[in-house]
């Protein structure tokens, strides 16, 4: 660990808009982990050949069920209701916690075990049932301390990235009333002590969904911890929560979306468990919802689209040096990270999210490991273009009115090299001054100015010198 | 040393070069003003190959900051700007990996027009176009210096060039190669990313600089120098790194 340094000086950019939430206070081992899983999902990409043809076609994939939500969904409908699911349809987060809410009233529900699941977060579930006295257990152990804690994720797959072992052992041993350990494994047997007793009392159980699949309408759960396989078989109901776009057209394709999503995700071959649903078992109840809560916006930009191919993996998240060092809170919502920046503006509007999709240097680390090959950096040049022509905090007439200036200035040679010539006397002058307005200001609190060169521009050189360069008769020194 | 994550689509068809044909420069604006030798570096190497030289007046920016920025209509007249200098030219060689990408990758999203984009599209970066159109690997230079590489994001990311620098560089005469730690994560410039977002990009820039230190280089070079005005900035603030020396490869490539 000691050869990692990471620097957190960076500061929330969502900070009006990210009131209750907290600053990470354990990014350190944050970032050190995010670096980590990247090194390993590398490792072993690198061992399969064929790695970039799963990309393309993984997003070929996606890019036809998108392009086919209407018929998939319906024919996923038809065929899992048909093995006795009941499936609901939820235009927004209200319309999908009335449904839940309505599903555990109806059922006497008092206690609910739930495996991770982000749409769950999207819709704030947890409140619901905790206004209904429902009582509502996470018990995916990140999102089960996450908990405890009071917080929210910083992650989509990991969601305590923040926490290192010694926060997990005061935060059990505060909120359990367990001695105090920093030990792994002695976590571990801690939270699977408590949680064993939460399965096997609860009424009801719930699970995200990782894939749809129209065809055999069936769908998938991931994960490692076993808790999603007691979570849903334990209770008498099983309550699935899915967002539109987890519909792929057939099972065939499941198993390359197995490999991407656990190799992108966490380095694994595989999960430790797959499930597959394939309707209501006998004797036991099955609902899956499925949400809307603004996906079919990003359908209406068509530039936009590729961010509906996201599987969660969070891929993007580990690279990202944005994200390795402001950690997921920073984001102000649900999806934090490059996915986020794309995605959060069209679900919770660009006049509360438009910041976000400026929280990148564009770098294109999030593209390269992208297993279904979103086009991330070229989506929030897009969204940042959206951003400053509509309502947003980003559409300011001051800052149009720079870079219109900028434009003008930059259109004709003596134009521009009168604009030069300021910002070159600006640069001369910036030393003397007492202090640094504004961009000037957020450059020189970090890093020193370029020198201006005495000798004088480019051109003035091309003028004296430069045009007068013979090319040499023959190529030396050929390759 | 392989390309980091190498993915296939970074396989362009390069065209064939003449010899003889006019290659016309795009010299950024702040090489134009603030870093002028590399520029005149990147004359006195494609001369060199026996290329004759033009440097269109007309030019000023490849349009950019405003283009990351959102302002895609300013973005626009600049662009136009660009392609009335360079109309006339079949090829276009810059020193920057960030520009070549906005000309190549990134004007068919604001100008879809089939002139611009075309344009755009004959902008070859000052060492791929050494290596994969003029098939030089060795400038025959010599520069007895420890010297470590940043790879731009940009240039590695959206144009696929990572190892013609580095083969330039490894062929230089006499040269202590040391590989940069962590090579293929972003320095935090990101144009006005550096000032809209200064404590992200500033914590990412000093990563940068630690990495840099660790390689015990003096010279720290890139094919982007817009990346090492940021990381210079930062390595110029602290009298421990003062030393480290920012410079762009063309200017260690014509050294002697």
């Amino acid at each position: 660990m000691s050869d990692h340094s990471l620097h957190l000086e960076g500061a929330p950019f969502l900070k009006a808009e990210n009131a209750g939430l907290y600053e990470p206070n354990g990014s350190k081992s944050m970032a050190v982990c995010a670096e980590r899983s990247t090194k390993h999902n590398q490792e072993l990409l690198a061992q399969i050949p064929y790695y970039q043809d799963w990309r393309t076609a993984a997003n070929g994939i996606k890019d036809y069920a998108i392009g086919n939500l209407d018929k998939l969904l319906v024919e996923f409908e038809r065929n899992i209701t048909a093995r006795g699911a009941v499936v609901h349809w939820a235009e927004d987060a209200e319309e999908a916690n009335r449904i839940v809410l309505k599903i555990a009233q109806e059922n006497n529900v008092k206690t609910v075990v739930k495996a991770k699941s982000m749409v769950s977060e999207e819709m704030e579930l947890n409140h619901t049932f905790a206004a209904a006295g429902i009582r509502a257990v996470e018990t995916d152990l990140g999102e089960y301390l996450v908990q405890l804690a009071n917080q929210r994720p910083t992650h989509i797959v990991t969601p305590a990235l923040h926490l290192s072992a010694e926060d997990v052992g005061k935060l059990l041993s505060e909120k359990l009333n367990e001695p105090y350990t920093a030990e792994h494994q002695a976590l571990t047997d801690i939270a699977r002590r408590h949680l064993r007793e939460e399965f096997i009392n609860a009424d009801m159980g719930m699970s995200g969904c990782n894939f749809g699949i129209a065809d055999t309408g069936s769908f998938v759960v991931v994960e490692n911890e076993g808790n999603a396989g007691l979570s849903t078989a334990t209770p008498p109901i099983h309550v699935a929560l899915m967002g539109i776009e987890k519909v792929i057209p057939s099972i065939r394709y499941l198993p390359q979306f197995l490999n991407l999503l656990a190799r992108s995700g966490t380095g694994q071959k595989l999960t430790t468990y797959t499930h597959l649903f394939h309707g209501a078992t006998p004797g036991r109840k099955l609902h899956i919802v499925i949400l809307d809560n603004g996906r079919t916006k990003v359908l209406a930009d068509p530039k936009a689209r590729m961010g509906l191919f996201c599987i969660r993996c969070g891929a993007c998240l580990n690279v990202c040096p944005v994200y390795r060092r402001v950690g997921g809170w920073a984001y102000g919502w649900v999806y934090p990270g490059p996915i986020g920046s794309i995605i959060t503006p069209h679900l919770v509007g660009l006049d509360k999210a438009g910041k976000l999709p400026f929280a990148s240097s564009l770098c294109g680390a999030c593209n390269e490991v992208c297993p279904v090959k979103i086009d991330i950096p070229h989506q929030l040049v897009h969204l940042r273009h959206r951003a400053v022509n509509e309502p947003s905090p980003m559409n300011l007439m001051s800052e149009r009115f720079i870079w219109r200036a900028w434009s003008w200035m930059f259109q004709g040679p003596k134009r521009y090299g009168l604009a030069m010539w300021a910002v070159k006397l600006g640069v001369r002058l910036a030393p003397f001054l007492p202090w640094h307005p504004d961009k000037l200001g957020a450059w020189t609190r970090g890093r020193a100015l370029p020198q201006v060169p005495a000798r004088g521009s480019f051109r003035k050189w091309w003028r004296q010198e430069g045009k007068d360069l013979k090319p040499q008769e023959q190529p030396n020194n050929k390759g | 040393m392989t390309q980091p994550h190498s993915s296939p689509e970074h396989k362009w068809e390069y065209p064939k070069y003449e010899p003889g044909e006019t290659v016309a420069l795009f010299i950024p604006c702040y090489i134009d003003q603030f870093f002028p030798e590399i520029g005149e570096a990147t004359a006195k190497l494609l001369t060199k190959y026996g290329v004759p030289l033009a440097y269109p007046e007309e030019q000023t920016c490849c349009g950019q900051p405003a283009f990351n920025s959102g302002y895609w209509e300013e973005a626009r007249g600049v662009i136009h700007q660009f392609c009335k200098a360079f109309e006339s030219y079949k090829w276009i060689v810059s020193p920057s990996g960030s520009c070549t990408a906005m000309c190549r990758v990134f004007f068919e999203h604001v100008d879809p027009d089939e002139r611009i984009v075309g344009i755009g599209r004959r902008v070859f970066e000052l060492t791929e176009f050494l290596v994969n159109i003029l098939g030089v690997t060795d400038t025959g230079a010599r520069y007895p210096h420890k010297v470590t590489m940043h790879s731009g994001c940009h240039g590695r990311r959206e144009l696929g060039i990572f190892n013609q620098p580095l083969t330039l560089l490894q062929n230089i005469r006499d040269i202590d190669y040391r590989e940069l730690p962590n090579i293929e994560e972003c320095c935090g410039f990101g144009g006005t990313f550096s000032v809209k977002m200064p404590g992200t990009s500033l914590a990412m820039g000093k990563t940068k600089v630690e990495n840099i230190v660790k390689t015990g280089a003096d010279v720290v070079t890139s094919i982007d120098i817009s990346c090492l005005m940021h990381v210079g900035g930062i390595l110029r603030r602290d009298k421990a790194t003062r030393h480290i020396q920012c410079k762009h490869i063309a200017e260690l490539l014509v050294q002697e």
